[in-house]
């Protein structure tokens, strides 16, 4: 394995979490917004990854572990929360959630 | 030689495979599609993951992710009564080109400092289930992973408080 396979990584990555903040921009479903999230999040998963292989250090390991569970607990929580949002406005358009704008 | 070729064609298979996912994901109207393209990315970055030497990781992202978080979204998607995005007249050609410009600036910004940074390549790597475990459980990592359960439990709380119906039953 060489070194541009390592750096190759990081561009799939770079451009994975830009497709994900172009996809939070350009979709109006919150659910689609949501798994854009998590496809962010698993690009910085593949960074750490790269760069742990990179220099033969684990800590990369663990802090993907802690993403790992944190986005669990994370896509737990939100889609709770959509459902519940769901309950009220039968909907799932972005543009009709405004009960937290003035 | 040859296994080093195979290697590397794998590893930029699966690197079109998981960016053709994500593309897809996002052009996508239906969630549910989204959903399932989602589900292709994420398995094809676990061989990414595999490929970059991390086994343990590779097999938690196929648990956790493919296994638990999009069972979750699909079923939750199931559970609501899902329509693809309706067409809105007024989003304009312009916010699109905007978004794409944010996009691209962004990863312009990104992609300079990843081209900076150096990527040596250590000899010796090991981050086999035993390595990272060693690691995790050292003092450095064990107080944040018992926080962590913590969270698992909080948010195990969370979700059912508040996706239970209103008025209590």
């Amino acid at each position: 394995m060489s070194p541009q396979l390592v750096q190759h990584a990081l561009l799939l990555s770079l451009a994975l979490f830009a497709v994900g903040v172009v996809g939070v921009f350009l979709r109006r479903n919150i659910i689609t917004i949501f798994m854009c999230v998590e496809l962010m999040l698993n690009a910085v998963n593949l960074a750490f990854i790269a760069f742990s292989r990179a220099w033969g250090n684990l800590d990369g390991q663990v802090l993907v572990f802690f993403v790992l569970t944190v986005a669990a607990a994370e896509a737990a929580v939100g889609l709770a929360i959509i459902i519940s949002i769901h309950r009220r406005k039968d909907t799932l358009d972005v543009d009709a959630f405004r009960v937290m704008k003035w | 030689m040859t296994l080093t070729l195979f290697h590397a064609i794998l590893f930029y298979a699966f690197g079109g495979l998981a960016l053709g996912g994500a593309l897809v994901m996002v052009s996508q109207r239906n969630p549910t599609y989204s959903a399932f393209a989602l589900i292709v990315t994420l398995v094809a970055l676990s061989a990414e993951f595999g490929l970059l030497g991390s086994p343990f990781i590779a097999a938690l992202q196929i648990v956790v992710y493919a296994g638990a978080i999009m069972v979750l979204f699909l079923f939750v998607l199931m559970l609501l009564s899902v329509k693809a995005e309706a067409r809105v007249e007024g989003e304009g050609r312009v916010f699109k080109l905007v978004a794409l410009a944010l996009g691209a600036l962004l990863a312009a910004e990104v992609g300079s400092a990843l081209l900076a940074a150096k990527t040596p390549m250590a000899g010796g790597f090991d981050a086999s289930a035993r390595a990272v475990a060693r690691l995790l459980f050292s003092p450095q990592y064990l107080y944040v992973f018992e926080a962590t359960s913590i969270l698992i439990l909080a948010s195990l709380v969370g979700a059912v408080a508040l996706a239970r119906r209103e008025g209590g039953r």
